[in-house]
């Protein structure tokens, strides 16, 4: 079948088989292999995108269900050559290791400071609990979206 | 890799058009809603249908509202916007209890509260709070509308009234003006479905239990709902030692089944102490103490 969608703000068209994953549509179909996969389970968080400006774990949506929609992914969060300030964030807090769970943690980190700017460390925590990291430990990861909690936007293009 | 095996993908546009395809694709075509039962049960092969019809554009169903004295939940409603929503705390806040602890906080962005309850999973949460709250499960079909108390929706494991061509539409909650409610659960980790938990309301009228309602999560209770111990606590005032009378009734009636997340005593004994924590925790909020 046919799908057409918003992919990072582009229009993107492609013929795929209803049973295709989101996950494996972005990753295989368009390259965009920034998005990981990992535990296929829906619990590990590693496939988190945003659909309709909300993040989901894309291994447990069709494609086709995005059909018509808009998806974000990892390579749209920098912008014009400038890291987001959560990207900045896990560079400076060392908040990964492998970074197999960082896009995930990435995208569910950025919606959470767009709705909530100045999140506490057990908001965040929470936050992030439906991804797992087996490197960090979390600490650095909290410490990250801290991080760009405290460098707005515009602080951040001075700098 | 687990991948689904082959299916054909429509995307209803409405209420009635998604009847209108139940009915042209017949049984072997399935709803999807947030699709995080269905997909992973198609990914295992464990659900094989011919088809699914993706019904996230019925915002029809997507409404959480008060109408007259009911709080009405429409099917699409996401775990996330029952979790959010002031009025639904307002009234009981062991749906905040619940959706607390459903899964993740991504998972709850997808999962829908219709779906919830047509898995009927032994362990869905919203289940157990459903028959506590004696709620009633709007159902239609394109020959009409009927209405089933939550405690007679589910005939069995993953079974429900809800027939082929029928879509469950919303979920309607008496509302009891003065009740306390709560939940409670244990879990393995965060976002694990249940071992046990237990859901419960109380109305409280001069000092004792007017009217209460206890349901259980993942204990092999008939219809997720504990009578007996209902039956006993009606009209006695909610003293500790009552409550804990209560609290082993619905352990006596729970019969849980052994598997990873525990053997039977202990999940017996986890749904009799979480029936007294979930009662002391609504008397409380009945009382204003918390
Ligand atoms: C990792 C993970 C952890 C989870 N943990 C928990 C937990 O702790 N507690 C818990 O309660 N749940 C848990 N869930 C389940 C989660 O709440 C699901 O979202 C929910 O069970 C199903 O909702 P859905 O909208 O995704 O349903 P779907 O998967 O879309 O549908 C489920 C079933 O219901 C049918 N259906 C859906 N909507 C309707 C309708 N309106 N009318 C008729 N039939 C319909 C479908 O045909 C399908 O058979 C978990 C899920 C995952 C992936
Ligand atoms: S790959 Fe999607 S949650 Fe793990
Ligand atoms: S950095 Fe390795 S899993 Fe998180």
């Amino acid at each position: 079948m046919q799908v057409t969608m918003t992919v990072n703000g582009a229009e993107v068209s492609a013929d795929v088989e209803p049973r295709l994953l989101l996950v494996h549509f972005l990753r295989e179909q368009l390259g965009l292999t920034g998005t990981h996969w990992g535990c296929d389970t829906t619990q590990c968080g590693a496939c988190v995108v945003w659909l309709d400006a909300t993040p989901v774990k894309s291994c447990t949506v069709l494609a086709a269900m995005a059909d018509g929609r808009s998806v974000r992914t990892v390579e749209d969060l920098e912008q014009g050559g400038e890291l987001d300030p959560v990207q900045q964030g896990f560079m400076q807090e060392h908040g990964l290791q492998c970074g197999f769970c960082t896009p995930g943690m990435m995208m569910t980190t950025r919606w959470l400071l767009d709705h909530n700017p100045d999140p506490d460390q057990a908001t965040i925590r929470e936050a992030i609990s439906g991804q797992i990291c087996r490197c960090t430990g979390y600490e650095n990861i909290v410490r990250a979206v801290r991080w760009a909690a405290t460098h707005a936007v515009s602080e951040e293009v001075q700098a | 890799m687990q991948v689904p095996a082959p299916v054909d993908y429509r995307r209803a546009r409405d209420v009635s058009h998604a009847l209108q395809l139940l009915d042209q694709l017949g049984p072997e075509a399935r709803l999807i809603a947030g699709g995080h039962s269905l997909l992973p049960m198609m990914k295992l092969r464990l659900a094989r249908p011919e088809c699914v019809i993706d019904i996230n554009d019925l915002d029809e169903l997507d409404y959480i509202r008060i109408e007259g004295n009911e709080l009405v939940l429409g099917a699409m409603t996401r775990h996330a916007a029952l979790l959010a929503s002031p009025v639904v705390g307002e009234h009981y806040a062991i749906f905040h209890d619940a959706e607390r602890v459903i899964a993740d906080p991504i998972v709850r962005n997808r999962g829908t509260v219709g779906g919830s309850l047509c898995q009927a999973d032994p362990a869905e949460d919203l289940s157990a709070v459903a028959s506590a709250l004696r709620a009633n499960l709007v159902i239609r079909s394109a020959s009409g509308t009927r209405t089933v108390p939550a405690r007679q929706f589910h005939t069995g494991p993953y079974e429900t009234v809800v027939g082929p061509a029928e879509i469950l539409t919303e979920v309607r909650v008496p509302i009891r003006p003065g009740a306390g409610s709560a939940y409670s659960k244990v879990e393995r980790r965060a976002g694990d479905w249940a071992a046990a938990a237990v859901g419960a309301f109380v109305v409280l009228t001069e000092g004792t239990v007017a009217n209460l309602g206890i349901g259980l999560t993942a204990v092999g209770a008939d219809h997720f709902c504990a009578p007996a111990a209902e039956d006993y606590l009606r009209g006695k005032p909610p003293t500790e030692e009552h409550l804990a009378e209560a609290a082993r009734l619905a352990a006596e009636s729970s019969s849980p089944t052994a598997d990873q997340r525990g053997p039977v005593d202990y999940k017996r004994h986890l749904a009799g102490e979480l029936t007294l924590r979930s009662l002391r925790r609504a008397v409380a909020r009945a009382e204003g103490r918390v």
